[in-house]
Order: structure tokens, then C-alpha cells, then sequence
């Protein structure tokens, strides 16, 4: 359930994102998802690819700092009032979401969502209590 | 050029020099005797080294001796180089340190006399009377400037204000309103009262300033030219490091022909940095100080680590008293950022508290406006990437923290990505200074 997402650390500066999506199109790694929480410094650049193991070997060697996160993938109806739902099951369980972004299907009435929680496996149990359907990772690293 | 010359210890200022000379023997081997009976750093010193006071027939056989440096200092902290009881102490100071510990010195109230007339000296020789109400805008507190700038004022009977620095539109209604004629402040802080000033529409000759006594860091005669036009005053050099005594050490007469050393107190050599050998009269080299008179912290050949030359040749003050030039550098890694001292190290050992890892990092020294900047440029690595934006942000923000209390001066904390410092064969080049540029 869990998918694993990939983390650069990159400066602010012109031309850095291009070179990481570069070096990953190079490789043949097609970019899933993408997300990119900045400051004024530097920026932290969040990827799910359809490769995580080879996007990550790529990357070190051209020596970016990367890390890989566990996140989740959850399928929201594409309907007033469907995300909601998904964040009071998780305020209700105590559980923290520390960032999401979300993407559209390329066909389908639903987008989709990726998570990062303070606790990933009570995020599961409790999204999954409540009938919340967890996409399985080849979902997403597959779209 | 005749100037009116005032000196405020004449007989000690003019000495004859063999006179001084045999002052100087007399009290270096009270000094010697003092210190090999209390202080168990030079009494393993002089074991190491096989020479007694005893042995002390003139003053260049004190080369026998080992230096005392800064890391002896910090292996004796907090107390262990004082050469009194605590009770006989009536003053702390203390400055930074080479790593995370600063450095600790004492006075005894014989000590604080010495230095308020030592400073006494260099106040008069840059032009400061009893007429005078003066402008102190050092920080007042463990920093030695402040006391040692106001003690000189009142021997010699001028007015204080101790305004203490920050807060520079309080300093100038105050040097506007309270008349202030003498201003004791940084080079660097000196310009931005001129910009500020300037901001501000205020004529620095509608001002009842006339000198300006900058020191605790280096300047260049360029700005010298620019603190006196700008500020309209006669702007001196003085010279003082807290190991020693603080200000008082060595200052300029309104002949400016170098820093007049208090060398009835204060015995200097120059030595080769390298070697340790000392160099012939008129050579360009380290200074090393040892002190004569000083009871509660003796100091025996320590080195200042600044790079300069002593004039010997009679001043046309009058004084005999050698002239030390501006110093020309150090030779150590040490920078001086808003008059505190800052060592790599203590930034190192920072980086390496917060995350058990020793990253790359560099310092990048700026002024700007006048008012010096440092940013401490760390490469990112796994160990210190969270993927988190305000994990990471807690990051710097700790970092900046830490180093602020660690240094006593803010510093700006910011990432970047691996190898992006540029390294000279495999060692990565610690500081850029581009203050002087």
C-alpha cells in the first residue's frame, strides 16, 4: 500500500529542477507525481517515479542529497465535499498529515491524492477502518 | 607638523630607552618568579624548556621559554592560568575561544589601576582631555572595550556615557543632545553612525565631535580617510586583546605613525610564525607579548596570532615608546565580525553538536553598509536532508541558534547542495572575506 516517494534536496537557483527531471528522463524514468515545497534558500523537490531504486541511484551519483519516504496514495471522489470526509477520519484517529499534493487520472473522475503522515501505519488502519480505499503502489507508480 | 601634544605619563611615555630596558628585566623576572610559583601551566613550562627565572640575565633570554597560546588557555579553563587567589580578584572578563569554551581573564584591583591609566594614555595621546564628554558605543559586558574605554575616560576626567552599542538613532540624538566630542566605537560602527547620519539629514559638523578612538578589529587607512571626512573628526588606532589586558596595549598619537605599545607593561617580540624564531628589529612578523606588571592573569610570551612591525625610532611626540604598525593579518584563521572574534572551529564544532556528522560548510564574510554580515554556507548531506520542509527549516533555524549563542554574533545559516564549495586540492576553503574588496 505504502509507495515509495523520492526527495531532493535542491537549491533555488535557475536550471536545477530541469537538470534533475534531465538526468531522470535520460535514465528512461518516467515522473509520476511531482511536488516542490520551497523557500527563498532551497527548495525540497518530491518525486514518485516509476522506479524509485534507479532514480536513486542516478541521482546520488550525480551527488544530489536524496532520500525516500514512505507515503500513500488515496483515490478521492471527484466530488464537492470528498476530501473532507478523507481528513476528519484522520483528525478523529489523531493521526497528522505532514504535507499532500494531488494529481488528476489521466482518465477517470477521480484525483488522486498523495499523503505524508506523522504515522503512516495508524494513517492506514484508520483510513482502512473507515472504508477509505488505499491505492496499491503499482496504481500510482503505474499511471 | 607641529600638533599640540598632550601625554599623560611622561615619565613613563619618554623614558629614556636603556632606562626602560632595565625596568623591563626588573619586573620580567618578578613576572617569571611569580608565575613559576602559582601557575602549574608555566611551571611544566618551565620544566619542559630546563630554564629558571633564575636563569634570566637579559631580556632576549627569554627566547628560552615556550610560548603560551590560545589552547593553553582552554586546557586551563576556567581559572587555571591565574596566578591569585579568587579572593584577590575583582574582575572577570572574557572573550571568544578557538572552540566552544571562551577564554577567561582576570584582574586584580592593582590590574584595573594599570589598565585605567594604560588607557589613560592612549585617550590623551589621541586628544582626549578633562574638556571631553565621551561617547562609549561598545557593548558594555564580558567584552573588554567598554570598561577599559571608560575607566581611561574618568582617569583622565572627561564626561562618560556609556550608551553601550545598538540602537543607532538613540546614539545620535544622544551624541546630538548630550554634545558627545569623543566617540569609542568599531571602525565599522563609526561608518554607519556617518551613513545614518546622512539618512537622517544631519550635518556631522553641526556635531560637537571632533576625535573618534576605533579599535577590536582591523582597519585600513582607507577608512580612516573616510571616518575623518565623513564624521569630521581625527579619527586614531588603538590596540588591546583581553588575553593581555584589553585596550590599552598599544594606541596612536595625533601623529598616527603607528600605536604607541606600553612597553614599560607589556614586553613584545616579533617572532618568525612559522619557526617561532625571533626576528631582528624592523621585521614584518608575529607579535608575541608577555606581560611585566599584570598579577592576577601573567601571560609569558603569548601569541597574538596578528601579523605587524615595531618602530623603535623616538616619535615626534616625544614618546620612546615603539610603534606598532596596523596589523597586517593573522596568522591564524581567526576573523573579526562586528569586533567579535570568530574561529572556523567554534563553527564546526557547532554543526558537528547539532548532527554528529561533520559537514562542508564556509564562511562568507560580507560588509555591507557599512555593517559586516557572516553566512555559514553548509553542504546539505543525508544526514541533515529531512524531507519535511519544516523539519528542514527547524534545521537551519537550530543551527542559526546555536551559532549565535556559540559566537556571540548572529549568523545566516543557508544550505546548498553537495560539492558546490569549492574545495583547493581536496580541502574545502573555509572562509571568504570579502570585506576588503
Amino acid at each position: 500500500m505504502k509507495v515509495e516517494q523520492i526527495s531532493i534536496f535542491i537549491e533555488n537557483k535557475s536550471g536545477r529542477l530541469a537538470e534533475v527531471t534531465g538526468i531522470l528522463g535520460e535514465t528512461g524514468i518516467n515522473i509520476r507525481a511531482l511536488s516542490l515545497a520551497d523557500t527563498s534558500d532551497f527548495g525540497i523537490l518530491r518525486l514518485i517515479v516509476d522506479d524509485s531504486k534507479k532514480a536513486l541511484k542516478v541521482l546520488r551519483e550525480q551527488r544530489f542529497t536524496v532520500s525516500i519516504t514512505d507515503v500513500i496514495g488515496i483515490e478521492v471522489p471527484d466530488s464537492p465535499g470528498g476530501l473532507t470526509t478523507i481528513l476528519q477520519i484522520l483528525d478523529q484517529n489523531n493521526v497528522n498529515v505532514e504535507y499532500m499534493y494531488a494529481f488528476a487520472e489521466r482518465s477517470g473522475n477521480n484525483a488522486i491524492i498523495i499523503f505524508r503522515f506523522d504515522n503512516i501505519d495508524e494513517a492506514i488502519s484508520a483510513l482502512s477502518s473507515h472504508g477509505v480505499k488505499i491505492l496499491p503502489s503499482e496504481r500510482i507508480t503505474s499511471i | 607638523m607641529s600638533l599640540s601634544i598632550n601625554i599623560w605619563d611622561r615619565d613613563a611615555e619618554c623614558l629614556p630607552r636603556e632606562e626602560l630596558r632595565q625596568l623591563q628585566l626588573k619586573n620580567l623576572k618578578n613576572t617569571l618568579s611569580l608565575v613559576a610559583a602559582k601557575v602549574p601551566c608555566y611551571q611544566a613550562k618551565f620544566k619542559e624548556s630546563g630554564f629558571q627565572p633564575g636563569d634570566l640575565k637579559s631580556l632576549a633570554d627569554l627566547s628560552h621559554l615556550p610560548f603560551t597560546t590560545k589552547d593553553d588557555l582552554r586546557v586551563n579553563y576556567p581559572y587555571g592560568m591565574f596566578a591569585v587567589p579568587m579572593r584577590k580578584v575583582v574582575r572577570i572578563h572574557s572573550s571568544s575561544g578557538t572552540t566552544g569554551k571562551p577564554t577567561v581573564v582576570g584582574y586584580t584591583k592593582e590590574d584595573i589601576r594599570t589598565w585605567t591609566e594604560l588607557v589613560a594614555r592612549f585617550m590623551t595621546a589621541a586628544g582626549v582631555t578633562q574638556e571631553d564628554i565621551v561617547h562609549i558605543a561598545f557593548g558594555y559586558g564580558l567584552f573588554t572595550g567598554a570598561f577599559g574605554l571608560h575607566y581611561g575616560s574618568e582617569a583622565i576626567g572627561a564626561s562618560v556615557i556609556p550608551i553601550s552599542g545598538g540602537n543607532t538613532d538613540k546614539q545620535l540624538m544622544i551624541m546630538q543632545d548630550y554634545r558627545s566630542s569623543a566617540l569609542v566605537c568599531t571602525p565599522s560602527y563609526g561608518l554607519t553612525l556617518a551613513d545614518r547620519m546622512e539618512k537622517q539629514g544631519m550635518d556631522p559638523r553641526s556635531l560637537a565631535l571632533r576625535v573618534g578612538l576605533f579599535g577590536a578589529e582591523p582597519w585600513s587607512e582607507q577608512m580612516r580617510v573616510e571616518l575623518e571626512q565623513r564624521l569630521g573628526i581625527i579619527a586614531t588606532d588603538n590596540y588591546g586583546l583581553s588575553e593581555i589586558m584589553g585596550p590599552g596595549v598599544a594606541g596612536e598619537c595625533l601623529y598616527k605613525q603607528g600605536m604607541h605599545l606600553a612597553e614599560d607593561h607589556f614586553l613584545a617580540e616579533i617572532i618568525d610564525p612559522d619557526t617561532g624564531a625571533v626576528l631582528p628589529e624592523g621585521s614584518v612578523g608575529e607579535l608575541v607579548l608577555t606581560s611585566l606588571t599584570k598579577q592576577a592573569f601573567p601571560m609569558i610570551r603569548y601569541r597574538t596570532r596578528d601579523i605587524t612591525r615595531l618602530d623603535y625610532k623616538t616619535c615626534e611626540c616625544g614618546r620612546t615608546l615603539a610603534r606598532m604598525e596596523k596589523t597586517r593579518g593573522r596568522t591564524d584563521d581567526m576573523l573579526i565580525i562586528k569586533g567579535v572574534n570568530v574561529f572556523p572551529t567554534q563553527i564546526e564544532e557547532v554543526l558537528f553538536q547539532i548532527e554528529g556528522c561533520e559537514p562542508h560548510y564556509q564562511l562568507i564574510v560580507e560588509r555591507e553598509n557599512n555593517m559586516d554580515s557572516l553566512e555559514v554556507q553548509v553542504e546539505v548531506n543525508e544526514h541533515i536532508f529531512f524531507d519535511e520542509m519544516k523539519q528542514q527549516r527547524q534545521f537551519v533555524v537550530q543551527a542559526e541558534k546555536r551559532l549565535a549563542t556559540v559566537l556571540g554574533v548572529s549568523a545566516k545559516v543557508k544550505l546548498v547542495e553537495p560539492q558546490t564549495i569549492k574545495r583547493h586540492e581536496g580541502k574545502a576553503i573555509r572562509v571568504i572575506d570579502r570585506r576588503n574588496q
